[in-house]
């Protein structure tokens, strides 16, 4: 693998103690034919230098949607952003023009996809998508920005890189697709990099070596990135922090240990414990009754407690805030302290 | 209602036993005058057992033909060779009644709860269908209430019959599914990967419906998916498909604490665990490449492009799913031996 292929960015381009990347009580509804649906609900997060944050949750919970909106790719109608601020290196994306929000999109956040087959252009061989950009942006020329992917191939390890610039996206396999796109996630050396759902459609063995690749590079470049999955074992394998999402809101947050050790939200508590586990054999499965909200009729209080064993009436009432419960890890629960002791019992 | 399998029929005794059952699905080429230039080996030379009560897991990554041989079981798909019997009958020389009363008895249950429930046909007239086919399953008069029962079954509001299938979410689609499957009270339920189009929290519920079910009517199942976790979960047996072989079968014990082929270890070392403070200590395989295309499967052992282990006698002489040393329970490779415990 040649190192020299892409630069190490400097570890805190951060000004002054503030966060690479900061969201703040971010408020997005998509407005439809049927009604208001309020996908986001003040989120908050942030992320630092070379650090890997796992957003995790079910469909619908908005993890992708708040993806979306650091990378400026929101169609917009339907989805409107209400309130809220998304800072990057100090600066808020949403207020800048559409002509530097470019300049930050795929240079300094990139973001790879669930499914490879289809984000790539099945008409162009995947060395000329890859150098796409080299050339567009960095007015490189052929020869150069032809170099510069298979440099950019070997490092996602693609075998015989210069070999396969001709090949089309459908002459290679799912795991070698989803390289290609992270080649193409890397090419203008991204400080951030978002992966939705990376290896979803992806076989396990084939999961298992994305997931060393994304590792490695991740220590190698010294990028941040921020994982979006549903998987708890993916989580378990990489993530430094995670937040949880239920219904457009984040729910929990912790790092990683203390969270699987002992969860501090009822909904992480159930999602931890209806998990069958290749390494602990149970006879029952413990599920979460019901359904997730609808999200045009998102139940009062705290959205959680139609399906929440410890729900009391002051669920139903009042909206639980964050609970600070040390070591920077947050529950939006009013029972936080009750369940974490429950789940380290 | 839902009567258990009668009592003269034994738990544990072999009710479906499949023996080399092949499918290989020819490549054409030319326009006109079409040639065979090849054949895409999706199931090639599959045997197992599958005994009354018990549910045997297939688990194996996409294009191993699991799939295949759930179709090749419905008999949606005519095998090129090999045999399957069903209560000592052979299931792909029946036809006509007889074949009727087969399919009775086999049930499927598919992946995708979205696009295998008709959008323009009620929950009722979904689960109900069965019946038009076999009218004497059900009479006519009493068919209204067996919908009901079933819908009542599988944890859904009997209430909710006239409703259409996009009313319903994903987790209670798939019931929808699993209520259609046992509307003609089968002894065999074939599951084509059920869960994995399920959020987390659903994906539990179905699993243990599943086995609620199980536990009920007697039921056997078949029970196919890629999520080993899973199949771990709910299986008594496993089988592990590579390249449409199957390399290794055995109690869901042999296979997960004492899996002697190369491919099952490295299988299962690659699945993530749920525990940050695991995740350094377990020892990974780490495969390298892709799996082979079944169009063209290596000489000899399928797995050696991929495997360690692999020698010279491994791309000349096919190994057997045989009993080995190391474990006696079938395992296809040469050099089949147990796992070191990761220190």
């Amino acid at each position: 693998m040649s190192q020299s292929a892409v630069r190490p960015t400097p570890a805190s381009p951060t000004p002054e103690g503030g966060h690479l990347l900061d969201l703040r009580d971010l408020h997005i509804e998509f407005r439809t034919g049927e009604g208001v649906a309020r996908v986001i609900n003040g989120v908050s997060y942030h992320l630092d230098p070379g650090e890997t944050l796992a957003v995790l949750g079910e469909s619908g919970s908005g993890k992708s949607v708040t993806a979306q909106a650091i990378m400026g790719i929101l169609d917009t109608p339907p989805a409107v952003i209400r309130s809220g601020q998304i800072l990057f290196q100090g600066r808020d994306l949403l207020k800048l023009p559409e002509e530097q929000r470019r300049q930050v999109r795929g240079k300094e956040i990139a973001m790879i996809f669930q499914d490879a087959l289809s984000a790539l252009n099945p008409v162009f061989p995947v060395g000329w998508q890859i150098g796409e950009t080299l050339r567009q942006r960095e007015g490189m020329s052929k020869a150069d920005a032809r170099r510069r992917v298979v440099e950019l191939m070997d490092l996602v390890r693609i075998p015989a890189a210069a070999n396969r610039l001709g090949d089309y996206p459908h002459q290679f396999s799912g795991g070698m697709r989803q390289r290609v796109m992270i080649a193409m996630a890397l090419a203008m050396n991204p400080k951030v990099l978002i992966a939705d759902e990376p290896t979803t459609a992806l076989d396990v063995t084939v999961q298992a070596q994305i997931m060393d690749l994304l590792a490695d590079l991740r220590r190698d470049l010294q990028m941040a990135m921020i994982l979006i999955t549903h998987d708890l074992g993916v989580v378990a394998g990489v993530a430094d922090r995670i937040a949880v999402m239920y219904a457009g809101r984040i729910v929990e947050h912790a790092d990683v240990h203390s969270l699987y050790r002992a969860p501090a939200h009822p909904y992480t508590k159930g999602l931890l414990e209806s998990i069958p586990r290749l390494d602990v054999r149970g006879q029952e499965l413990a599920t979460i009754r019901g359904l997730p909200p609808n999200l045009m009729r998102i139940p009062s209080g705290c959205p959680f407690h139609p399906r929440c064993p410890y729900a009391q009436q002051v669920c139903v009432d009042v909206v639980p805030h964050d609970l600070v419960l040390g070591d920077g890890r947050t529950s939006a629960c009013h029972f936080a302290q009750e369940v974490r002791d429950d789940s380290a019992r | 209602m839902t009567a258990p399998a009668s009592p003269t029929k034994v738990r544990g005794e072999t009710i479906l036993a499949v023996d080399h059952l092949v499918k290989h699905f020819p490549i054409r080429q030319g326009v006109l005058f079409q040639r065979q230039v090849g054949a895409v080996k999706a199931v090639d030379g599959v045997s197992f057992e599958l005994r009354r009560g018990e549910t045997l897991g297939v688990v194996g990554e996409s294009g191993c033909g699991k799939s295949t041989l759930a179709r090749l079981l419905m008999r949606l798909e005519s095998p090129t060779a090999g045999r399957a019997t069903l209560e000592g009958r052979d299931l792909f020389k029946a036809s006509g009644a007889e074949l009727r009363r087969l399919r009775r008895n086999m049930q499927m249950v598919m992946q995708d709860p979205y696009t295998s429930l008709n959008p323009r046909m009620t929950v009722g007239d979904i689960i109900g269908e069965p019946f038009e086919i076999h009218p004497d399953a059900a009479p006519k008069g009493s068919r209204q209430r067996r919908v009901r029962e079933l819908l009542d079954l599988v944890g859904l509001n009997p209430e909710h019959i006239n409703r259409y299938p996009h009313q319903f979410s994903g987790g209670q689609r798939q019931r929808i599914g699993i209520a259609r499957a046992l509307a003609l009270r089968p002894e065999i339920i074939v599951c084509d990967e059920p869960v994995s189009a399920l959020d987390v929290s659903i994906q539990a519920q179905v699993i243990n419906l599943l086995e609620k079910l199980q536990d009920e009517l007697g039921l056997s199942y078949v029970f196919i998916a890629h999520d080993l976790s899973v199949v771990r979960h709910i299986s008594d047996r496993v089988a592990v498909m590579y390249l449409g072989k199957i390399v290794e079968i055995g109690t869901e014990d042999e296979i997960y604490e004492r899996a002697t082929h190369p491919y099952t270890q490295a299988l299962l070392s690659a699945v993530p665990v749920p525990d940050p403070d695991a995740r350094d200590q377990r020892g990974m395989i780490r495969l390298t490449g892709d799996v082979p295309s079944p169009a063209d499967p290596p000489s000899g052992c399928n797995f050696r492009t991929r495997c360690w282990k692999a020698q010279e006698v491994c791309a000349i002489q096919e190994p057997h799913a045989v009993p080995r040393a190391a474990d006696p329970h079938p395992s296809a490779c040469h050099f089949a031996e147990l796992r070191p415990t990761p220190t």
